[in-house]
């Protein structure tokens, strides 16, 4: 049974494409609203280019649990190569999104998949190549999330993504990245 | 005195760690930052290149070499700390009792993680487990705020008990998730673990003393007999900090943590993040009528036999989650409890190598349906 009060996430992405940052930068989102929280990465080999796993909880409660997430309420795909080996479908039973980073129409992926539930694409790499001049998919996604999940509000994405990186790449750059996420939210 | 102006936000356990020892400020940290290392020396580190604090960092060649520096500097006066785990611990082995036996307050954060082989660098606690009989105090973390916690309080400890301390979080499920939290005002960090000012060192050149000095059959017996003594003071030490602690927190730990044990007929006894887990499966129970409950360890070493003993006088049935695997022997965390209560306990280990641990399996312990030893 979930619990209502809690929204959990699995992100799917290859070691060194970010999935642990793009489930850091959604949780410090959720802090700015005074949610609990809870993002940890399931790593494998720890190796680049190996499928990895990150779990994000998002809840008006305390979380004590440390379990992996196990009937998630969204996942994030950041590479959709990964859906030739990892079903990312698992307990998605009814109307739960499954947000995959692709260049290609849901139309597409729906029969690549055999799968007909709520599948939402996003050209993540696209509008960060465009954008950022950068493949940078991983905080790009979250602005979909945002959209499709209305969990945490868009603008606290885009500060906590300010917070975490302005004093690493400079304004220039992190005021595109935040375009870059702004646009996958208003695209639907 | 205390002013709730604690902040709130959310790290990983490993930069809770660092915060933590940033905010202690220590005199000398001594590290050799490489797999399997944490996060908590390179965030840490990052804070002194920046200026913000004037910890000495001592980069070594290797874990053996960070233990023996931690216990050189020590030895000289200075508050002294550092981090390790899995395979490192295993490496500065050689050392770990020495630092008990020179009765030097080093504080050691413990991302807890498997020991090879095979080769395997994922949480559990056989590292901690391994170093259980040097003499080091040996505190646990459910979570996040309590690894943050356990440093502050540990200091102290380490300190009125002059004994080595090892704060053990679980190496994954709680040193690189990321949780909410409350961090102490770095004032109050200060204040509450104060000046460290050892009454014995090498550096007080008016009064010298020898430090690690070989001691045969006419003394070999006494220095470890100190030892013994001095943890068997750890106990009143631990409850004296943390009454103190809470008072600064408004959190309270005790050794012995009982969750919903009133009444309870079967009772699961475990340490680290797991607990977390138990205690949802716990709720999940009781909503359902059954009388199931946790006790949890915070202090496992020294262990607090009567105060586990107390904590389960009433159950019927008691449980043990070890995560770690003992060889032709009983599981540590079993054993103990088993001693604890004079009476047998059923026995589990789990979570080896960073496998996951599901709530599903804890309630299917707790309704008896798994009686194989493992939840593998």
């Amino acid at each position: 049974m979930q619990n209502k009060n809690r929204y959990e996430i699995i992100i799917h992405g290859r070691g060194g494409q970010g999935a642990k940052t793009t489930a850091e930068i959604l949780v410090q989102a959720a802090v700015r609203e005074k949610k609990f929280v809870q993002a940890f990465p399931s790593f494998g080999p720890e190796r680049t280019g190996a499928p990895m796993l990150a779990y994000v909880r998002i809840s008006n409660e305390p979380i004590r649990t440390h379990e992996p997430v196990v009937d998630p309420d969204c996942v994030l795909v950041l590479d959709e190569t990964i859906l030739d080996t990892i079903d990312v479908t698992q307990n998605i039973t009814g109307t739960e999104a499954i947000i995959i980073n692709t260049a290609k129409t849901k139309k597409e992926i729906s029969e690549r998949m055999k799968f007909n539930g709520n599948i939402v694409t996003v050209d993540a790499k696209g509008m960060s190549l465009d954008i950022i001049g950068e493949n940078r998919p991983n905080t790009v996604i979250l602005g979909k999330l945002a959209f499709v999940s209305e969990k945490v509000k868009i603008e606290n994405i885009t500060e906590a993504f300010r917070s975490k990186y302005e004093k690493k790449i400079g304004k220039e750059k992190t005021d595109k990245n935040i375009k870059a996420i702004e646009k996958a939210y208003n695209i639907y | 005195m205390y002013k709730k102006n604690n902040i709130s936000i959310a790290l990983t356990g490993g930069h809770a760690v660092g915060e933590a020892m940033r905010q202690i400020n220590p005199d000398v940290v001594a590290v050799y930052p490489i797999t399997p290392q944490t996060p908590i020396i390179e965030y840490f580190a990052k804070r002194i290149a920046d200026g913000e604090i004037d910890t000495e960092i001592i980069p070594v060649e290797s874990e053996h070499s960070a233990m023996s520096a931690c216990i050189g500097s020590s030895a000289c006066g200075a508050r002294t700390m550092t981090a390790s785990s899995s395979q490192g611990i295993m490496y500065m082995f050689e050392v770990l009792p020495v630092a008990s036996s020179m009765r030097l307050p080093i504080v050691m954060a413990v991302s807890n993680r498997a020991i090879s082989g095979p080769i395997n660098i994922h949480g559990d606690h056989s590292d901690a487990m391994v170093m259980r009989e040097m003499g080091w105090i040996q505190l646990f973390a459910e979570n996040v705020q309590e690894a943050y916690d356990n440093m502050i309080i540990g200091c102290k400890i380490a300190e009125k008990a002059l004994l080595p301390l090892a704060t053990n979080m679980d190496g994954f499920f709680t040193s690189h998730s990321v949780e909410n939290l409350e961090l102490l005002r770095d004032p109050d960090v200060k204040n509450f673990v104060g000046n460290y000012a050892p009454r014995q060192h090498l550096f007080n050149f008016d009064s010298p003393k020898t430090f690690g000095p070989v001691a045969l059959q006419n003394s070999y017996f006494e220095f470890r007999k100190q030892i013994f003594d001095a943890m068997n003071k750890v106990p009143d030490i631990f409850n004296e900090v943390t009454e103190k602690f809470k008072k600064l927190s408004e959190r309270g730990y005790v050794s012995v943590e009982r969750y919903r044990t009133n009444n309870a007929e079967t009772v699961i006894v475990a340490i680290g993040s797991v607990c977390g887990t138990v205690k949802d499966a716990v709720d999940k129970l009781r909503d359902k009528g059954k009388k199931v409950g946790l006790v949890k360890i915070t202090l496992f070493r020294p262990f607090p036999y009567k105060d586990v003993k107390q904590a389960l006088k009433n159950a019927q049935k008691v449980i043990v989650l070890d995560r770690n695997l003992a060889f032709g022997t009983k599981q540590v965390l079993a054993g103990e409890v088993e001693s604890a209560i004079s009476q047998e306990v059923q026995s589990v280990v789990y979570g080896l190598g960073g496998r996951d641990v599901y709530e599903e399996q804890i309630i299917d312990l707790f309704k008896g349906k798994n009686n194989s030893g493992f939840i593998m």
